[in-house]
C-alpha cells in the first residue's frame, strides 16, 4: 500500500492509455491496470478498426509528445462526402484550403503501439497488463483496488475507463441511458482500383450507415479503406456466414462503383451497436472517461474524440485542482469535470443518434425530406460550419490540452 | 484562565460550541457544510494568484509555498489549512472549538498531511509569526474585531502576506447569506448574525489600525451560470490581501 499514486485508471485502452500519458506530462501519477495482454492487443490482424481523429485530438496527441511517431501511419480526410443511399442530393464537407483537414484516419494497432511506447518512458505510470481487478474501494480518503494476486493499489482518484461495459460504472450504481440499435457493425478493411482521393463516405441506407474511411496506401501501392457496414441483428448472422466473394459482391452494390473494383483484405469483424449515455459521469472519488461514460454509435467516427475530449478536461481540472493544493477526489473539482463533459457528450451523442434515426425511416418521402435537408444543408454555410466544428471536435469549450 | 483572560476573549462561547456540533459533518461535501466545499476552490483561486503576486512565484508550480510556514484562524476541521500543506506551506491551524480541531487531526491524519492544529485562543497559544496568515470567514463572528486584527497582525513576519474573506453587511447580504440561505437550508440556521458583518471599509479601517495596508479586494458572488465566483461586485462576500506597512 506504499505507491499510492494519484489516479487509479481501471482500463488501459486507447482512452485510458491516453490518460495516463497526459497526466504524466502535468505531473500527475497513476496505476493502469488491463486485463489484456498488449502484446496480443498490437499484433497483425488483431484489430483492424480505424479510427478518425479529429483536429482537437491530434492536437492533443501533439501535446502528450506521440504525434510525431504516428504522423506516417494517418491518412488525411479532405472531405467527408455524407449521401442518402447514393441518391442526388450529397454533402460534401470540406475544409478551405488554409483551415486544414477534418482529421486523420489511423490503423487501432497503431495508435496502441505509439501509446504503449510512450507510456513505457513515463515513470510517473506504473502499468500492469494481463491483470485482473477483484475488488474496488472508494473511501474518504483514497481509493484502493485489488488484484486477483492480492496486490492492493492505492491513489486518490479511481477512474473509470474500461469502456462501454465498465464494471467499475456497473459497481458505482451509474445507471446508463441505453438505446440498443439492434444493429451490428461488420468492419474490413479493401483495397480498391481508384484512389480515395483522402475522401470518407458516408453512405445513409434505412437499414443502417455504410461507411468508408480512407486509409494510407499499403506498402505495395494498392489504394486501402476501411468499411464499416451496419446490418441488422437479425441479419448479421447470416451475412457473417456469407462467402467472401457474396460478401464482396454485396458491398460492392452499395457503392455504387465509387471507389472502382474493391477486394476484401483481412478478416471480417463484427461488433454490436448501441448507444449509451449517463448523465452521470463521477462519483465519490470517481471519474469516468470514454465508452464507460458514453458508448456511441460509430458512424461519425465521434467515439474516441469523445473520449480524447474527456482526457483533455479531466487532465485540466486535475491540473487545476493540483495549483489550488486540493485532493484529486475533491467534489468540486469533479463537478467541473462533470458539469464541462456531460453537455458536450449529450449534444454529440444525441446528433448522431438523431442522424441515424433520420435515416433509418425507409420510404420514399422519408427520403425525399433527407435529400431535401442534406441540400439545405450544403447551401447554408452556418450549418455546414457547424457540423465541420464537430466533426474536426473544435467547437464548444475545448480543454487547454486539446488546442493548437 | 483568569478573569484577565476572559476580558480579552474574542469567541463568544455559544458561537463556539454552535461549530463543535458542525465538526463530524465538516468535511461531507454534501453536508451542512456544502457552501464551504463550494467557496473552497473561489477563495483558493484568490489565494494562489494573492501568493504568486507576492512572491512573484512561478503560476504552472504546484508547491508555490514550500519553505514557508502559514496560520490559519479560525481553521475549521481544516479546510483550507489542508490545500495550504498541499502547496508545501508548514502549516498551523487555530480554532476555537476542540471537536473541530479534534475533527481536522483526524481528517489531516487520514489526508498524509503534518498539520500543526492547536485549539484555543491565539493569543494565549504563543504561536510566533508566519509568511502567511489566514482567515476565512470569521471575523464576522468575532465579538472585540480589532483585538482580533490585531492577534492576525502580531503573528504575521515581515514582509509576510494576510488574506481575509467575510460577508459584507449590504441588504443584499442580509437578504441572501441570512434569510434565504438559511430558510433553503443551504448554511445551518444561527451560523450567521448580519449586524456583525463587516464592511471592506471597516474592515480597511480595522487593518490599518493594526500596522498593515490593504489590497484591492474581490467579490465573491454567485449566479446561476457561473456558481460561486469571483468578480467585482463585494455587496455578498469578499476576500482581500494586506501586508505590514
Amino acid at each position: 500500500m506504499s505507491d499510492k499514486r494519484d489516479l487509479l485508471i481501471l482500463g488501459g485502452g486507447l482512452v485510458g492509455m491516453t490518460l495516463a500519458i497526459a497526466a504524466a506530462k502535468k505531473g500527475i501519477s497513476s496505476h493502469v491496470v488491463d486485463r489484456a495482454d498488449p502484446a496480443e492487443l498490437t499484433a497483425e490482424g488483431f484489430d483492424g478498426r480505424a479510427s478518425a481523429i479529429s483536429t482537437a485530438s491530434w492536437n492533443l496527441f501533439r501535446n502528450i509528445d506521440i504525434a510525431d511517431a504516428l504522423e506516417p501511419f494517418g491518412c488525411p480526410i479532405a472531405s467527408i462526402a455524407v449521401t442518402d443511399g447514393m441518391k442526388p442530393g450529397r454533402i460534401d464537407f470540406q475544409p478551405e484550403e488554409h483551415e486544414g483537414t477534418l482529421g486523420r484516419m489511423f490503423p487501432n494497432r497503431r495508435l496502441r503501439l505509439a501509446l504503449f511506447e510512450a507510456a513505457q518512458g513515463e515513470d510517473l505510470i506504473s502499468y500492469r497488463p494481463k491483470t485482473n481487478v477483484l475488488t474496488r474501494h472508494r473511501g474518504d480518503h483514497g481509493v484502493t483496488a485489488m488484484l486477483a494476486d492480492e496486490t492492493v493499489l492505492e491513489a486518490s482518484l479511481m477512474v473509470g475507463a474500461e469502456g462501454r461495459l465498465s464494471p467499475t460504472r456497473e459497481e458505482a450504481g451509474i445507471t446508463m441511458a441505453h438505446w440498443d440499435y439492434s444493429h451490428r457493425a461488420m468492419i474490413v478493411g479493401l483495397t480498391h482500383s481508384k484512389p480515395h482521393e483522402n475522401v470518407a463516405w458516408e453512405i445513409f441506407y434505412p437499414a443502417g450507415p455504410f461507411a468508408l474511411l480512407p486509409l494510407l496506401d499499403d506498402e505495395d501501392g494498392s489504394h486501402r479503406s476501411a468499411l464499416v457496414w451496419t446490418v441488422a441483428e437479425k441479419d448479421a448472422a447470416g451475412v457473417l456466414a456469407m462467402p467472401r466473394s457474396m460478401f464482396r459482391a454485396e458491398v460492392a452494390k452499395r457503392m455504387h462503383g465509387v471507389l472502382g473494383e474493391i477486394e476484401l483484405q483481412g478478416d471480417i469483424s463484427a461488433y454490436p451497436l448501441s448507444f449509451q449515455h449517463t448523465v452521470q459521469i463521477t462519483g465519490d472519488r470517481l471519474a469516468l472517461v470514454g465508452d464507460a461514460a458514453h458508448g456511441m454509435h460509430p458512424i461519425a467516427g465521434q467515439g474516441l474524440n469523445l473520449g480524447l475530449r474527456d482526457v483533455g478536461a479531466l487532465v485540466e481540472v486535475m491540473s487545476e485542482a493540483a495549483r489550488l493544493g486540493l485532493d484529486f477526489g475533491d467534489a468540486q473539482m469533479l463537478a467541473r469535470y462533470q458539469k464541462w463533459r456531460a453537455l458536450d457528450s449529450l449534444m454529440v451523442m444525441g446528433a448522431t443518434d438523431g442522424l441515424t434515426r433520420l435515416f433509418g425511416i425507409p420510404g420514399k418521402l422519408p427520403s425525399a425530406i433527407r435529400r431535401l435537408g442534406m441540400g439545405m444543408v450544403q447551401r447554408t454555410p452556418p450549418l455546414k460550419r457547424w457540423f465541420m466544428d464537430e466533426a474536426r471536435g473544435v467547437s464548444g469549450e475545448v480543454p487547454e490540452l486539446l488546442k493548437g | 484562565m483568569g478573569d484577565a483572560t476572559v476580558a480579552n476573549e474574542t469567541i463568544r462561547p455559544q458561537e463556539a460550541a454552535h461549530f463543535g456540533a458542525l465538526a463530524a459533518e465538516w468535511w461531507d461535501p454534501k453536508g451542512s457544510s456544502a457552501m464551504l466545499h463550494k467557496l473552497n476552490p473561489v477563495r483558493l483561486a484568490f489565494i494562489r494568484e494573492a501568493i504568486d503576486l507576492h512572491w512573484a512565484g512561478d503560476i504552472h508550480s504546484v508547491k508555490p509555498l514550500a519553505g514557508k510556514s502559514a496560520l490559519d484562524v479560525g481553521c475549521g476541521a481544516g479546510l483550507l489549512c489542508e490545500p495550504l500543506a498541499r502547496l508545501g506551506a508548514n502549516v498551523t491551524g487555530v480554532d476555537a472549538a476542540a471537536e473541530n480541531v479534534a475533527a481536522a487531526r483526524a481528517h489531516a491524519e487520514g489526508s498524509g498531511l503534518a498539520i500543526d492544529y492547536r485549539h484555543g485562543e491565539l493569543g494565549s497559544l504563543g504561536l510566533g509569526q508566519f509568511d502567511l496568515v489566514t482567515s476565512m470567514e470569521v471575523i464576522e463572528h468575532v465579538a472585540d474585531k480589532q483585538a482580533f486584527v490585531s492577534g492576525l497582525a502580531a503573528h504575521l513576519a515581515p514582509g509576510g502576506l494576510m488574506v481575509l474573506s467575510t460577508p459584507n453587511r449590504t441588504l443584499a447580504s442580509r437578504a441572501l447569506l441570512v434569510g434565504a440561505a438559511e430558510a433553503l437550508g443551504a448554511v445551518p440556521k444561527g451560523t450567521h448574525h448580519w449586524e456583525d458583518f463587516v464592511t471592506p471599509e471597516e474592515l480597511e479601517e480595522l487593518l490599518v489600525a493594526a500596522g498593515l495596508t490593504v489590497g484591492t479586494p474581490k467579490g465573491i458572488s454567485w449566479s446561476p451560470t457561473k456558481g460561486l465566483h469571483l468578480s467585482d461586485d463585494l455587496a455578498l462576500n469578499y476576500i482581500v490581501t494586506a501586508q505590514r506597512a
